[in-house]
């Protein structure tokens, strides 16, 4: 099977020797996230994630519940958020990133398809485990869309080929047993989760949740094909740094990961 | 009377499913927690020694079997012959130190050191801290800011019993945030901590398995209500938030020919102003809006403000073995005045929507036995009451 528009990107990354980052931009936040979007592009994130805001986000720590919270206030939805990226040229792949409830209340089939008119390549659900995805998967699969599954800490070690089997995009390791947030240390679960999940695998491996600094970036990339930053990002984006201030801070981090 | 064709309530499928509802949406962090929950739960109930540890809890320490009461001025006032299950008298004055000591001393088998809940009127935080405290167990309960202030006595009693209690500052503040903080607390602590889920949602196997640990009322209350009718009732009523003491109750009564009814607060009804949706880990009904974002609900009771409903009820309703009435916030101050006049029982708030609902059908139950679960007494709510009548 080809690889998606979103695992290409990243595979290109790894084979030319680089390390893989993508960003989280919550969507909807603010008149300017298309604008940050792009930006972030431009800093040299290899492909995004939009944050569909949800009323219930129970993976997400304080930074992304509020800045879901200011989202929502604004009038966000998923359609308006979808209907904005529909022809507008971020300059990088794009996933979705969102809970069950919102694909499973457009019906599943619509939200695939309408995941594709949008442009967006992939989707990633954190509260779909794998033995609930089955439905999911066939329509994202009929539809044409990467479903990204996440592989956990506490996942015993025959279960993540099952996971790495079915994702497509890139399996997100789940750097720590917890919300996302940014952390002052980053987890030793960071770089085992990349180490255990590598020798299963050939897709992208990329660690997320927990990844704040740069220097934390490049610690839990040594050991799979690089990271995902939500939160540090979104931190900037809620303090108004606007495209240009959250562009800086992505290049930071594209800088680190290219210095190694 | 005639042979019944209704069945006993059934276990859930391989997948957690009853019907179309249930199953397990949790993060991939959970996944292995839930299963390790199911089997060590499987094993415990088949092990004699599990259930006498339990059945000597229930009976020394919570005070069980609990009365049946028959309301005899209230019998009269309404025409019918009502009798009320009397979970107000155990021990922490709800129903739900049933479901508590059944997942305490799991926990204890399964090796965990901390115990973490929400709760929304407090009972459930209380029982949970109580437990706790006599198993030696730490214990952390998440209650949104808005039941803090409004049921004080509660947060009081769990901090006295040693329990921390966390306030939930986002959403509506209310059941449905303390539930999305306690599973964020249980994504971040899955190894030394059992989640304590204080009704019958969340993902399989909490349904099932709260529903087992209170099928206990519902066997008692079934004895009970034959031993002085010679036959089953005509018609079982309880309050429904989450829906457990409903499911307890209705688990005695199911293969009866009786008529079960769960009532919900209008500003909360799930059953009947939901659509299927899935949050806190398995599809039943919800309050949601046309994008799927989860509605808040607004109920006077704290235990019962919550826009989502056990997966079990959702089956019971679309199957039609169960249905669900509302009531409003107005009718249960009604009721919870009554109850406490004609009778000399101070009903929960959550209680008093079972009986506003009997007190409102009053004419269409004239001459009909009823059974109503009083699920837990209404100390806790008198600071709340004294606000609203003055
Ligand atoms: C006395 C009492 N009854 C009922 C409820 C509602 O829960 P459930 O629907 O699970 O019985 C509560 C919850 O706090 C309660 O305290």
């Amino acid at each position: 099977m080809s690889a998606g528009p979103f695992e290409a990107a990243l595979r290109a990354r790894r084979d030319a020797g680089g390390k893989c980052l993508v960003v989280y931009v919550t969507g909807g936040l603010g008149d300017d996230w298309l604008d940050t979007a792009r930006a972030v592009a431009a800093a040299g994130a290899d492909a995004i994630e939009i944050g569909v805001p949800f009323s219930d986000p129970v993976m997400d720590g304080p930074t992304i519940q509020a800045a879901n919270d200011l989202a929502l206030a604004a009038g966000a939805t998923p359609t308006g958020i979808l209907d904005a990226l529909r022809g507008a040229d971020v300059g990088a792949p794009l996933a979705v990133m969102t809970y069950y409830n919102i694909a499973f209340r457009m019906g599943l089939e619509r939200f695939a398809e309408s995941l594709v008119a949008a442009g967006v390549s992939g989707c990633i659900l954190p509260d779909l485990p794998l033995e609930e995805a089955g439905p999911w998967l066939e329509a994202a699969g009929v539809a044409g869309v990467e479903p990204i599954l996440l592989a956990a800490p506490t996942a015993p070690d025959e279960r993540l080929p099952e996971i790495c089997a079915v994702s497509r995009g890139f399996v997100y390791g789940v750097g720590l047993l917890g919300v996302t947030g940014v952390r002052s240390e980053l987890a030793a679960s960071a770089v085992e989760i990349a180490t255990r999940l590598k020798p299963v695998t050939d897709l992208p491996v990329l660690v997320g949740v927990g990844i704040g600094t740069p220097e934390q970036a490049v610690e839990a990339s040594a050991h799979g094909d690089g990271v995902i930053v939500g939160s540090a990002v979104v931190q900037r984006m809620v303090d108004g740094a606007g495209p240009e201030g959250v562009g800086e801070l992505v290049a930071s981090f594209r800088a680190a990961l290219d210095a190694g | 009377m005639t042979e019944s064709a209704n069945a006993p309530l059934q276990d859930p499928s391989p997948d957690g499913r009853f019907g179309d509802f249930g199953g397990q949406f949790v993060p991939e962090t959970l996944v292995p927690a839930c299963q390790e929950l199911e089997r060590e739960f499987r094993a415990a109930w088949v092990d004699p020694s599990f259930r006498a540890d339990l059945d000597h809890l229930l009976a020394e320490y919570a005070g069980r079997p609990s009365p049946l009461t028959e309301c005899h001025n209230l019998s009269e006032e309404f025409g019918c012959r009502l009798f009320v299950k009397r979970e107000d008298l155990n021990h922490t004055g709800s129903h739900k130190i049933n479901n508590v000591l059944g997942q305490a001393l799991l926990a204890k088998r399964m090796g965990k050191t901390r115990l973490v809940a929400e709760t929304g009127a407090g009972q459930h935080g209380v029982a949970t801290a109580t437990a706790a405290a006599l198993m030696d167990m730490e214990c952390c309960v998440f209650m949104g800011e808005v039941d803090v202030a409004r049921q004080e006595l509660n947060v009081f009693r769990m901090r006295l019993l040693g329990a921390e209690v966390r306030t939930a500052m986002s959403g509506s503040r209310t059941l449905k945030d303390a539930v999305n903080e306690a599973m964020r607390d249980w994504v971040a602590t899955v190894v030394e901590s059992h989640y304590c889920l204080g009704s019958v949602n969340g993902p399989h196997p909490y349904p099932w398995m709260v529903r087992t640990f209170h099928e206990v009322l519902g066997r008692e209350a079934r004895d009970q209500s034959e031993a002085v009718l010679g036959a089953p009732p005509d018609v079982v009523v309880a309050c429904v938030g989450g829906g457990s003491n409903a499911i307890g109750i209705f688990s005695g009564f199911a293969d009866a020919p009786t008529e079960l009814v769960g009532v919900e607060p209008a500003g909360g009804a799930a059953i009947g102003r939901g659509v299927p949706g899935v949050v806190h880990g398995s599809v039943s009904y919800l309050m949601q809006d046309e994008f799927g974002q989860v509605q808040e609900a607004e109920s006077i009771s704290a235990g019962l403000d919550y826009p989502g409903v056990g997966p079990e009820h959702a089956h019971l309703s679309a199957s039609g073995r169960a249905r669900y009435e509302p009531v409003t916030d107005a009718e249960v101050v009604e009721a919870f005045q009554l109850m406490s006049r004609a009778e000399g029982i101070i009903p929960a708030l959550e209680s008093a929507h079972a009986l506003a609902w009997i007190s409102r059908e009053r004419a269409s139950l004239a001459g009909k036995s009823v059974v109503m679960n009083l699920s837990g007494r209404g100390d806790k709510d008198v600071a709340q009451m004294m606000d609203i009548l003055s």
